[in-house]
């Protein structure tokens, strides 16, 4: 066969938007070899020949976004959703990594199952699957996990996402043990006595409902308890999907006092409310629940002035006859990966460029892979990319989603915000929305 | 109205209009043969997630005297058992072709999840913490029959009633206060903090946990069930000080108006929240309360399934 080989990939007609541009960006077209960025010229310029050109006219190219918190179910519930349907959905979203949750069965806390996940992820080859180990083994708040022998497969990030680490004394000690190694703590916060049971946001809405209450409080004691434990230990703190406006104000004025504590939030608890569950449809059953509109617009303001660093998505696939259940059997969780840039650009009204702060190099920091995600788009750099129709228009359809289960909350929802194309390691896995593999 | 989900969907115009099918009903239920033919050939299932047998008694009654076939699904001989799901349960029952499912569940807004999946009537005979709309409307046909009051709009306007006891967890006290102050009443509240709903200050209702402040001067006392699983939540500190707080006892029954009526939505526990009989009471309306459920309920099965043009006295 003659023509250039399939590893070269050229994208024209694009504005490429990263973080050492301005918000408006600058046109180029680029030109990739190998998985690396060879070439960046003015827009229109000379590029060599390519076997697959990417057009990005009317587009912007970035660097290729990172979900801190994506439950990709495998090993152990693979019916929800695997490692490749899983990345699929993120490719799809234009994530190039996902950093996937300890709560698999067996549980990410030894080096075998770590090794799975990320090795999984690679044959996949749609995006970077990032494990997070354990802070707990089995996730059951009991014992440390051993974090340097994990950190030698790459495991940066540690949490018990699922669970809070309820034990005082135990979460000291992982703060304290950490603190000199470079690692996270990302805390699920949830103080477990006060949710048994629970089914939504204790409020107005819950107790016209009947439903047993999540107590914002539940969440707040433990983001303070954390925060307070960094301050004594030189721990780092990552503070996983921040739900409540008061939360927003503790991790504000921790890093305005220069503790090393950063946070997260999601689209579906910047974008929903408790209100949605008059519904009584468990597809907005969530852990943390939708909270209020006091909330919702803290957690934007949080995402506006920094104090939360990242958007991520907590996807978290459950198969209809799960969903499909009485609400205090229906398990929490919805998808996220395939909305998440829609809701961002279409809800939070900032500028595209802080927007993809949050969705790629803050979160590629605090995930420990800003070696090769998040970074510019300029000659020399990793080829993780995505190219973004900013205006594009197009309708949520639950029965057209990439991810194995189909539990998200918008279905029916008109989206303004398309993600084109998606470019990982060089290679299109995602071309006009359509995933290559 | 096709379905019976709740007070707040049913409205004010759907609730009046109950009440003066349940007149009808009544008299039906005088009749020395309390049987009409309104609802020949339809198909009625209880669909009983939770056990209650005086509901659903109470209902079955209610549906053969209109002469509709009735059945019974109990979720203790069941196939939920065995794994199924709610959503395929409720199908293979409606497949058998059913006009109306009965539907209690412990968990609140089942009655809402079933009826995306079946084209049947979902009346709601009782749902977690949240509705229980039956019992609310034959609550007001009671103390509406018991007054001599005409049926209306404002058929309860100016009483003062107080719902005293567990609010948190009660189907009940939602409902009767949805639709006691929708025809006009002012209620009042009676309870621990702990076990009044969160953000009581939305509700339309004024609060005390002060029994004694307002039992002299109320046209109706209702009385909540206390469920003695709710000393494991640390929600009371025993049942002795809850029934000291609470209860009514010879003491406050002494202080209550003659004309005071006392209710209450059973399964009674003496001892508890009742330390009187309340055979030694003025106007216990409590049995009444039981017979006029059959009449409301036939109001309700009607109004969901008779034709627009068929005579209940036929």
């Amino acid at each position: 066969m003659s023509g250039p080989a399939t590893n070269i990939v050229n994208i024209v007609g694009g504005r490429i938007v990263d973080s050492t541009t301005d918000a408006n960006g600058r046109s180029a077209d680029i030109h990739i070899v190998d998985g690396r960025i060879a070439l960046v010229v003015a827009s229109g310029g000379k590029l060599p020949a390519a076997a697959t050109v990417l057009d990005a006219s009317n587009a912007v190219v970035s660097p290729g976004f990172v979900d801190l918190h994506t439950h990709l179910r495998e090993p152990g519930r693979e019916d929800s959703e695997t490692i490749e349907t899983g990345s699929r959905a993120a490719a799809i979203g234009g994530f190039t990594a996902v950093v996937a949750m300890p709560n698999t069965d067996p549980a990410q806390d030894s080096r075998a199952v770590v090794e799975f996940v990320r090795e999984q992820g690679r044959r996949a080859g749609l995006c970077e699957v990032v494990p997070s180990g354990c802070i707990t083994v089995g996730r059951a708040g009991e014992r440390l996990v051993p974090y340097a022998e994990l950190m030698k497969s790459g495991v940066t990030l540690f949490t018990d996402d699922g669970n809070g680490v309820q034990d005082p004394l135990l979460m000291r000690r992982a703060f304290e043990y950490s603190s000199d190694l470079g690692i996270t703590m990302a805390q699920h916060c949830e103080v477990s006595r006060l949710t048994a049971g629970a089914v939504m946001h204790e409020g107005a809405c819950c107790s016209h409902l009947g439903l047993p209450g999540w107590p914002a409080i539940a969440e707040e004691l433990m983001v303070y308890r954390d925060i307070e434990l960094v301050r004594i230990t030189g721990g780092r703190l990552h503070v996983l999907h921040v739900s409540t406006a008061r939360s927003v104000d503790m991790i504000r004025a921790a890093k305005a006092d220069g503790l090393a504590v950063t946070a997260e939030a999601t689209p579906h608890h910047f974008t929903l409310q408790d209100e949605s569950l008059r519904s009584f449809d468990p597809v907005f059953k969530v852990n943390p629940p939708l909270r209020t509109m006091v909330d919702t617009e803290a957690l934007k303001a949080g995402l506006r002035d920094g104090t939360i660093d990242a958007i991520a998505t907590d996807h978290a696939p459950h198969p209809d006859h799960l969903k499909e259940q009485p609400l205090d059997a229906a398990p929490p969780g919805m998808l996220g990966l395939e909305t998440a840039f829609a809701l961002a650009i279409g809800e939070l009204g900032m500028d595209l460029r802080s927007v993809l702060a949050c969705l790629s190099w803050n979160p590629a920091r605090i995930a420990g892979i800003d070696d090769r995600h998040g970074r510019p788009v300029a000659e020399g750099e990793p080829a993780n990319l995505a190219v973004l129709d900013p205006g594009g228009a197009w309708v949520v359809d639950r029965a057209r989603v990439a991810s194995k289960s189909r539990n998200t909350p918008y279905h029916g929802r008109s989206m303004t915000g398309r993600v084109r194309h998606t470019v990982l390691n060089g290679r299109a896995v995602v071309i006009d929305g359509v995933a290559q593999r | 109205m096709k379905h019976l989900r709740s007070i707040p969907e049913l409205g004010v115009d759907g609730i009046v209009r109950i009440l003066n099918l349940a007149d009808h009903m009544v008299e039906v239920n005088r009749r020395p043969v309390p049987k009409v033919p309104a609802l020949v050939g339809r198909t009625v299932v209880s669909l009983f997630f939770e056990d209650s047998t005086r509901t659903r008694i109470s209902f079955e009654t209610a549906a053969k005297r209109l002469s509709a076939d009735t059945m019974t699904f109990s979720v203790s001989t069941s196939s939920v058992n065995k794994g199924e799901s709610l959503r395929d349960t409720v199908e293979t029952v409606d497949a058998m072709g059913v006009a109306a499912f009965i539907v209690r569940h412990k968990t609140s807004g089942v009655p809402w999840q079933l009826s995306e999946w079946t084209d049947a009537s979902i009346i709601n005979a009782g749902d977690g913490w949240h509705q229980h709309p039956t019992q609310a409307l034959l609550d007001c046909h009671t103390i509406r029959t018991e007054l001599g009051r005409s049926v209306g709009r404002e058929c309860l306007a100016g009483l003062r009633i107080a719902i005293v006891g567990d609010v948190r967890h009660s189907r009940v006290a939602r409902s009767d206060i949805q639709a006691f102050t929708a025809l006009g009443a002012h209620v009042i509240v009676v309870g621990p903090r702990t076990l009044l709903p969160p953000e009581v200050h939305t509700w339309p209702v004024a609060v005390t946990s002060d029994l004694d402040s307002v039992i002299g001067d109320v046209d109706v006392l209702y009385m909540l069930r206390m469920q003695r699983e709710r000393m494991n939540e640390a929600l009371v500190p025993d049942l002795g000080e809850y029934s000291n707080r609470f209860a009514l006892d010879r003491a406050r029954a002494s202080r209550l108006r003659a004309d005071c009526l006392v209710m209450h939505p059973g399964p009674m526990n003496r001892g508890v929240e009742m330390m009187v009989d309340p055979s030694d009471l003025a106007r216990s309306v409590i049995t009444r309360q039981v017979s006029n459920g059959v009449a409301v309920r036939m109001a309700v099965l009607f109004d969901a399934l008779g034709e627009a043009n068929s005579e209940v006295s036929s």
